[in-house]
Order: C-alpha cells, then sequence, then structure tokens
C-alpha cells in the first residue's frame, strides 16, 4: 500500500484519542499546499447570506466567484427565489487597470431596476481590495439612490478564514437588525440563527416552535426575508444553530439589544430535542409552552423510532467517519450515528474551535481519529486505516469515500433532503442504511476475495 | 488570449462561462503523475474542485498556495515556494501544473522568478517538473486557461529537449475540452490507424477511472511527460477548434519552434468535420479509414436518412464552448435542424466567423450568435425565438424548465446528471449518439405534449 505520509506542519492538527495527551492546535490558516478541503473569506460569507431570497447578491470580481456559487444550494424559499440566480461584476482586465467602481455602480443600479429586491449585498472578492475600488462609496451612493439598504460584505478571499467570512456576514447582517418596526412582535418569540433551510429544514422546525406556542421572528437566513431580518431585534431569544458561522451575531445582539442566545442543534433525535426543551425551558413562565412540548417530542419520535430501530439492527457494529465544516453539527452526528447503532472512527471539521475539539474527545471512544482542517490524503489514510463503512462529508469527500467502496452521506449545504429534525433523522437513517448496505460495494476490490 | 472584444460595460447575471484557472486545472488533471496548483487563495482551488467533482465524480485534488493578508502585501513567493515543497513531500507529484490567479496577478508575483529560485534551492531533490501558466481570471474563460495550459506544459518541457529525429508515423493530437470518452475513441482510432500518437492532455483514465484497491494520490493515466517530450519529433500536429486556429497553441509553438506542422480543424462533431479529420489521418498513415469507422459512418448517415423527419426544420439553441457550440452548428446543419442561437460566454471575436465556415445555410438573422452573452441573456432569446430544443450545459436547464423544452445535455459542466464523463461528442459514432439522443428527446416532447399517447411512433 502507498504510504501516506503527513506533513510536520499538520501533526499537531491530528489526534488519536487515548494515544497522547490532548492538544489539539487549530483557528490556523491553512497550510500552503496541504490540499485543504476549505474554501476561503468569501465562501463564508457567501454560505451564510445566500438564503436571503429578496435580496440581490452581487459578486464583485471576476467571474470565477460568482460562476461557482450559482444555485449550488438545496437552501429554499417559500416566495421569491433571488438567491438563485448568479450576479457578477466580471471584472475584466480593463477594470482591474482603471477601477470597477463604475462598472459595479452600473451593475448594481440596474440588477436594482430589473429585480426590485428589498436590499442588496455586494461582496468584495480577492482583486477588490488590492486594485482599491471605494466599495462603500459607491453603495452608499447607490443606497440614496434606489432608497433600499446596499450592504457590503467585506469577504476578500485571502483575508483570514472562513470564519472570517462567517463574521463578515454577521456584520452585514447586523446593519439591517433594528431597521424594521417590531412592536408587533410577541412575547414568546425567538429569531433562528445559522438555520438555512436545506432541503425545507427550516420549515420543520419553525414548525416544530410553531406547535409549542413559539413565534419565529427571522431565520437567519434560511427561506430569508429582509423585512424579518430588520424587525428580529423584536425576538425575545436567539437560538444559533450553526453556532459557527452565527454566535458572533448572536453575541453583537446580545450586547445591543439585551437578546440572550442559546446554541442548539437540529440534528439527530437527542439534540433536536434538546434544542426544543430548552426553548421551552427559557419560557418557563408559561407552562403550556413545556406541557405542549413534551406532547409533540413524544409524538414526533413515536412516528420515527420504530424504523430507526430497525435501521439500527441491521448498521450495528458499523464504522463511520465525519468530516464537516463547523464542530457542533460533528457532536449531533456522533450522537446520530450512535443512535443508529453505529461506531465513530474519525470525526473532524473545516472550523472546529480548541473547545470544540475538547468536547470532541470526550465524546469519542479511544482510537478515535480527530482532525482539524484536513486534506484528502489525510482523510483518506484514516478512513482505510479505520475501515469505515461509511463517511459522512460534502462534495469534495464523496469521491475519496467512493473510490476505496466506502459508503457516503451528504451533510453539507448542496443536499436537497432535509436531514433536521424527527424526520430529518429518519431521512439521514435511511441514507446512511441504502449506501451502507448497497449491494454495488460486492464488487469493490476491497471487498473482493481473490 | 485576449482580444479587444473582451470587455463589458455592465456585470452578467448566471454565467455562460468559467474562469481560467478551472480550464487550466483540468489540462493539468491529464498528465500522467501531475497535480495542479493554483497560486491565490484557498477559495479558488476548493471551489473549482467542487465543480469539477460534480461533473466528473472523480477525486479532484488541486493545491493552493492559499493567501493570506500578509502573502498579499509582500508577495506570494514564500507562500509558493513552502506549498510546492509540500505538495512534492505529500504526492510526490512528477508534474506540478502552477497556475495563478486573479489575486496573484494583480499583485504582480513573478511566478517564474519564485520557480527558478525553487528549483535552485528548495525542491528537496524531487525534480518534479514544475510548468507555470498565467491564468487571470479577468482574462479569458476556462477556454482560454485550458488552452493555455497544454501551450505551457508543451513549451516548457520541450524548453529543455527540442527535436531529436523526426518520426513519420508519430502525430501529436490536441484534442481541447471534450470528454473522457471522447479522448478514448479519439486514442482508439489513432490506434487503428497504426499510428503512434500523443494525445494531450488525456484524462481519459484520470477523471474516469475504476474503484480502488489502494488510495492512489494521482489517479492512474494521463499523457506521460516522456512523451510529451517526444512532441517534437512528431511529423504533424493536429488541434482541434476552429477558434484554437486563429489563436497562440502547443501545436503552433511546436510548428514554429521545432518545425512540426499544425493542422488546426474544428472538433470533429457531425459527419463533415469528422470526415476532415479522418482525410487527414489517412494521409498521414497512408492507408484508408478503416472499415470499423466507414461502417460507423455509413451507420450514422443511415440514422440520418431515418430519423430525418423527427428533426426538419426544428429550431436549437446551441450554448457552452465556443469550439462545441461551432462544432454542434456544424453538425445540426448536416441534419436539418436550425441553429437559431449560437451562445457563448466567451468573448474571442470569432464566433459568427466560424460559424459561416461550417454552416452554408447561416443567414442573419435567422441564425444569431451571441459572445459575452450570460444566461439570464439566453432565457431572453428563448421567449422571443421559442426554440425546440436546447443543446449546451445543465446550466441550461432553468430555461428548459421554464420554457418546457427538452435539453439534451452535452459539454461542460453536466451538474444534474450521471455520466458527463461519457457524453460523446466527437467523430462518427459521437454524432450517432447526439443524434439519437436529439431525435428521441425531440419525439419524447411529442409524444408527451400529444393528447393520443401515441406508443407506436
Amino acid at each position: 500500500m502507498t504510504a501516506i505520509h503527513i506533513l510536520k506542519d499538520r501533526e499537531n492538527q491530528i489526534h488519536e484519542t487515548g494515544k497522547a495527551p490532548f492538544n489539539m492546535a487549530c483557528d490556523k490558516h491553512s497550510l500552503s499546499g496541504s490540499v485543504s478541503q476549505r474554501a476561503c473569506v468569501f465562501c463564508g460569507s457567501r454560505v451564510v447570506l445566500y438564503p436571503i431570497a429578496d435580496a440581490v447578491h452581487l459578486v464583485h470580481g471576476p467571474i470565477g466567484c460568482a460562476a461557482y456559487t450559482w444555485d449550488i444550494r438545496g437552501a429554499l424559499s417559500s416566495g421569491p427565489e433571488l438567491h438563485r440566480l448568479s450576479f457578477s461584476t466580471d471584472l475584466r482586465e480593463k477594470d482591474v487597470i482603471f477601477g470597477g467602481e463604475e462598472k459595479l455602480y452600473r451593475t448594481l443600479t440596474a440588477l436594482i431596476d430589473t429585480y426590485s429586491p428589498k436590499a442588496a449585498f455586494v461582496y468584495s472578492t480577492c482583486i477588490v481590495g488590492i486594485i482599491g475600488d471605494d466599495v462603500e462609496a459607491v453603495l452608499r451612493r447607490v443606497q440614496k439612490e434606489k432608497n433600499i439598504p446596499v450592504l457590503a460584505v467585506h469577504s476578500e478571499g485571502f483575508k483570514g478564514t472562513k470564519k472570517d467570512g462567517y463574521r463578515a456576514a454577521c456584520e452585514a447582517l447586523f446593519k439591517l437588525i433594528g431597521k424594521g418596526d417590531a412592536s408587533a412582535v410577541g412575547k414568546y418569540a425567538i429569531n433562528i440563527l445559522g438555520e438555512f433551510n436545506i432541503g425545507g429544514e427550516a420549515w420543520i422546525i419553525k414548525n416544530y416552535y410553531r406547535k409549542m406556542g413559539i413565534d419565529v421572528v427571522s431565520v437567519m437566513t434560511g427561506d430569508g426575508r429582509v423585512e424579518e431580518v430588520m424587525k428580529s431585534h423584536g425576538a425575545k431569544l436567539n437560538v444559533v444553530q450553526c453556532s459557527g458561522s452565527m454566535t458572533h451575531l448572536a453575541k453583537m445582539m446580545e450586547e445591543k439589544y439585551g437578546i440572550p442566545y442559546i446554541r442548539v442543534s437540529y440534528f439527530g433525535i437527542e439534540d433536536m430535542s434538546k434544542a426544543l426543551y430548552d426553548v421551552a425551558e427559557f419560557f418557563s413562565d408559561n407552562s403550556h409552552i413545556l406541557e405542549k412540548t413534551k406532547t409533540m417530542v413524544k409524538e414526533e419520535v413515536e412516528a420515527v423510532y420504530p424504523e430507526l430501530l430497525s435501521i439500527r439492527k441491521a448498521l450495528s457494529g458499523k464504522k463511520g467517519a465525519i468530516y464537516v465544516g463547523g464542530a457542533f453539527k460533528a457532536f449531533s452526528l456522533i450522537k446520530a450515528l450512535k443512535m443508529i447503532g453505529m461506531d465513530v472512527v474519525l470525526v473532524g471539521s473545516q472550523t472546529g474551535s480548541e473547545e470544540d475539539y475538547a468536547i470532541l474527545k470526550d465524546m469519542c471512544d479511544d482510537g478515535t481519529v480527530i482532525v482539524d482542517d484536513a486534506n484528502p490524503l489525510e482523510l483518506s489514510k484514516y478512513i482505510i486505516e479505520k475501515k469505515a463503512d461509511l463517511f459522512i462529508g460534502g462534495v469534495k469527500e464523496r469521491p475519496i469515500a467512493y473510490k476505496m467502496g466506502i459508503g457516503f452521506c451528504d451533510h453539507n449545504h448542496e443536499r436537497k433532503t432535509p436531514l433536521a429534525g424527527y424526520e430529518g433523522m429518519l431521512n439521514f437513517a435511511r441514507e446512511v442504511y441504502y449506501t451502507v448496505t448497497s449491494p454495488v460495494w460486492q464488487f469493490a476490490p476491497r471487498n473482493v476475495v481473490n | 488570449m485576449k482580444t479587444n472584444s473582451d470587455s463589458n460595460e455592465i456585470g452578467i447575471k448566471n454565467a455562460c462561462k468559467l474562469c481560467t484557472p478551472l480550464g487550466a486545472s483540468l489540462a493539468f488533471k491529464g498528465i500522467k503523475g501531475a497535480i495542479p496548483f493554483l497560486h491565490g487563495s484557498q477559495g479558488c482551488a476548493t471551489y473549482i474542485r467542487r465543480y469539477l467533482i460534480s461533473h466528473y465524480k472523480e477525486p479532484m485534488d488541486i493545491a493552493s498556495s492559499n493567501f493570506s493578508e500578509e502573502t498579499a502585501v509582500f508577495g506570494g513567493g514564500a507562500n509558493l515556494k513552502l506549498g510546492l515543497s509540500n505538495i512534492t513531500k505529500q504526492y510526490e507529484p512528477v508534474l506540478i501544473g502552477v497556475a495563478t490567479t486573479c489575486l496573484s496577478e494583480t499583485i504582480g508575483d513573478d511566478v517564474p522568478m519564485f520557480l527558478d529560485e525553487y528549483k535552485k534551492y528548495d525542491d528537496g531533490g524531487q525534480k518534479s517538473h514544475l510548468v507555470h501558466v498565467s491564468t487571470a481570471s479577468y482574462r479569458g474563460t476556462h477556454r482560454n486557461g485550458y488552452n493555455d495550459a497544454v501551450k505551457a506544459t508543451v513549451a516548457s518541457l520541450l524548453n529543455k529537449v527540442g527535436k531529436t529525429v523526426t518520426d513519420e508515423r508519430q502525430v501529436n493530437l490536441f484534442p481541447g475540452m471534450v470528454s473522457p470518452k471522447d479522448i478514448r475513441y479519439l486514442k482508439e482510432i489513432l490506434s487503428d490507424f497504426n499510428l503512434r500518437f500523443i494525445v494531450l492532455p488525456d484524462y481519459s483514465e484520470t477523471l474516469d477511472g475504476g474503484l480502488w484497491s489502494e488510495y492512489q494520490k494521482i489517479p492512474d493515466g494521463g499523457t506521460d511527460v516522456s512523451d510529451i517530450l517526444k512532441m517534437g519529433n512528431s511529423s504533424l500536429s493536429i488541434e482541434f477548434g476552429r477558434i484554437l486556429a486563429n489563436e497562440d497553441s502547443a501545436g503552433k509553438f511546436l510548428e514554429s519552434t521545432f518545425d512540426v506542422p499544425c493542422k488546426s480543424m474544428g472538433l470533429p462533431v457531425g459527419v463533415k468535420e469528422t470526415d476532415i479529420f479522418f482525410k487527414s489521418l489517412e494521409g498521414l498513415a497512408g492507408m484508408d479509414t478503416p472499415e470499423k469507422y466507414q461502417g460507423e459512418r455509413a451507420r450514422l448517415i443511415d440514422s440520418y436518412v431515418d430519423g430525418h423527419k423527427y428533426v426538419a426544420g426544428k429550431k436549437a439553441f446551441v450554448f457552452g464552448d465556443e469550439e462545441l457550440v461551432v462544432g454542434l452548428a456544424s453538425f445540426l446543419s448536416e441534419i436539418g435542424i436550425k441553429p437559431v442561437l449560437c451562445a457563448t460566454g466567451g468573448q474571442s471575436g470569432l464566433l459568427k466567423k466560424k460559424i459561416m465556415e461550417v454552416n452554408p445555410l447561416f443567414s442573419e438573422p435567422d441564425c444569431i450568435v451571441s459572445e459575452g452573452i450570460d444566461f439570464v441573456g439566453i432565457m431572453d432569446f428563448a421567449k422571443m425565438l421559442k426554440p425546440d430544443i436546447l443543446l449546451g450545459s445543465s446550466k441550461g436547464y432553468h430555461i428548459a424548465r421554464e420554457m418546457e423544452l427538452p435539453l439534451v445535455r452535452v459539454g461542460f459542466p453536466i451538474h444534474d446528471r450521471v455520466g458527463g464523463s461519457r457524453v460523446s461528442h466527437l467523430g462518427y459514432r459521437g454524432a450517432q449518439e447526439l443524434f439519437d439522443r436529439i431525435a428521441n428527446a425531440l419525439i419524447e416532447t411529442k409524444q408527451a405534449s400529444s393528447d393520443v399517447g401515441y406508443s407506436y411512433i
């Protein structure tokens, strides 16, 4: 077998539980030449703001950044679908030499005239900072002329990591918050942060809260609307799902508007239920909410449990590997895999913090490999060594699994199936079951006995 | 290549083109033991990887020098060298294809100088071949990046070796951005003419291979560097692409530097363009087209006749890379379909001229040729011209859905179907598949829209 070497500079970002004292390096800029699975600052911003469906999203730069993010996600909208279009200033050499401000102005005003959006987000890509465009000045001018919020997203690809992109997106959102009238927002109202309505997940979750008697003012940003974001300061609690991307916004809202926040996850039975009970607990002045929550959780769990148990029987003892963007999702996935009888042999994330990795370590059995900002070679090495039967990741991880004859579950933003909530857990379990037990693996070289 | 028409006054909506580094990365994937390396931000490599994986469904490792703010201020030299050293340690590549990005180009990095320094001081004895191609994404499209990477590979490798002899039976083939299945077919044809051949690039296996028994850092297959080094000895280069014919290219480099004649011809799509290709091979090999291909050609024409009424007079939109658009326009005009819109996001300034060359029935305004267009623009044309069928990448699906039109998926990318690697476009066999798919799509549309529900057509 071809030996796969781990680069020396990467060794302290990989840990095998039970082997050495835990001392995980993370939160680092990716190593040059390491083929990181991460993207860039722009990606972080784009991914957070993308689902706002009644805003124009204009990418200021050459064509690539806009082309590669055109309608690639399963983020659904119940109304307008401006987010599924891809707008670019398509900068050319001439613009790079003479500056892109005028072209930005012309493009943005034309888009606003054509589509009548409720707001516009303008993403700066790598070269915008270099050629010195005064984007803010252009946007102020357009905002004044068109009378809608026009927000700069400072997402030059090289100015940090994907996490800095999340931050830039949060800051753009924060500028919108408070601009609307929140007087009609009720007493039992929350915002959901970091939920992107992939395959309709936000609708599933909102429905649960509605059944509990809780109003959702704004989901940021799944099925997102500018007006809802603008009045989201009226909510009494921020419920943060994808904490890596949106905790920054929750903290800013806490500071300015005094809205407390909790971190939750909607993946898996255990975490889903906790996410509902935690909200019920917050509104403990109204005992009806807790009662309704109990009834609903019982009903929902009963609806999916029998099938989950039969899947568990089939998958018992199979091994899973997890490599996802945020560590908080990894926590839930470990629990979800355990629930369907599977052991976790590898877990990692692109953007986990030191605290996240310490939690992961405590959640995993000895011999589990934990990785931060991994690359294809490292991931391949460990899924083979640890004899994984399943790999959970995104599009970039999929061929790694398939080439080695290993099942795969897409848990990234491109997927079209909801995996959140109780019904999402069932979808997840079914998907894992079908991929792990597929008859196609009988032909994979690793399973062919000569 | 930059042309005067390569500019626009306003941005675009839903691009009908991709950026140059994507094309360069794809070309480098067709060289044995090679790894593409993008000198810029991490996102460029990651986005391009994902975009290519979604089409080819194969591992797509592309390295990045991963710029930080300091890199952008002080220059990318140190990052590039560290990246090359790390990629070498991990992948032990035979060749590293270093393509720049808009960022490294704009800050003015002198990449050739960095590579020279790296080779002198830093390369740790690995002696990987380093190929540099300038691919600023604000100049040209993925097609340019692809062709420029092929040219840079040939020019930089042969710089050192050159010509030793002339091998009368050896031919170079530069197929352009075609599918892995197309490349496999081209190699089969060249073998059947008993020619020695060097096809560059050749991702027929690297991007369309089987499962692995052990992990391959760089998938097997691709054009061997030792073969590329012999390209100067060939008696002929064939390059596909009527647009490329007017541009700088690997074939023209070999012609001007090593006197290897370069024959430019259109992508062999349909009978006429394929005949030109086979005629050239007959001349070179000194033999008639093997019976196998004569049979393919005969069956193809037989099917044209059998099916001509299903396609007659239909109006088609063709969109995507310029070369494929030209090829498809030629093919459609020989089966009786009118290519009423030939559209591309590229701006070579040559598309209309080339379509006139291949389509004797071309007349404006019955056929509109549009360069620098986006999918919103194509949609506007669709509402106006009401075509019967669309031919192009899966990015035309929005139009197909809204206008309730069949879309025959060809070229790149195909993100909403399996088998993007296995779409045939070229030669008699490719035309056969295209003809059957187009005729059947039109029949299916007719069937589905009929109240009667004929099961016998």
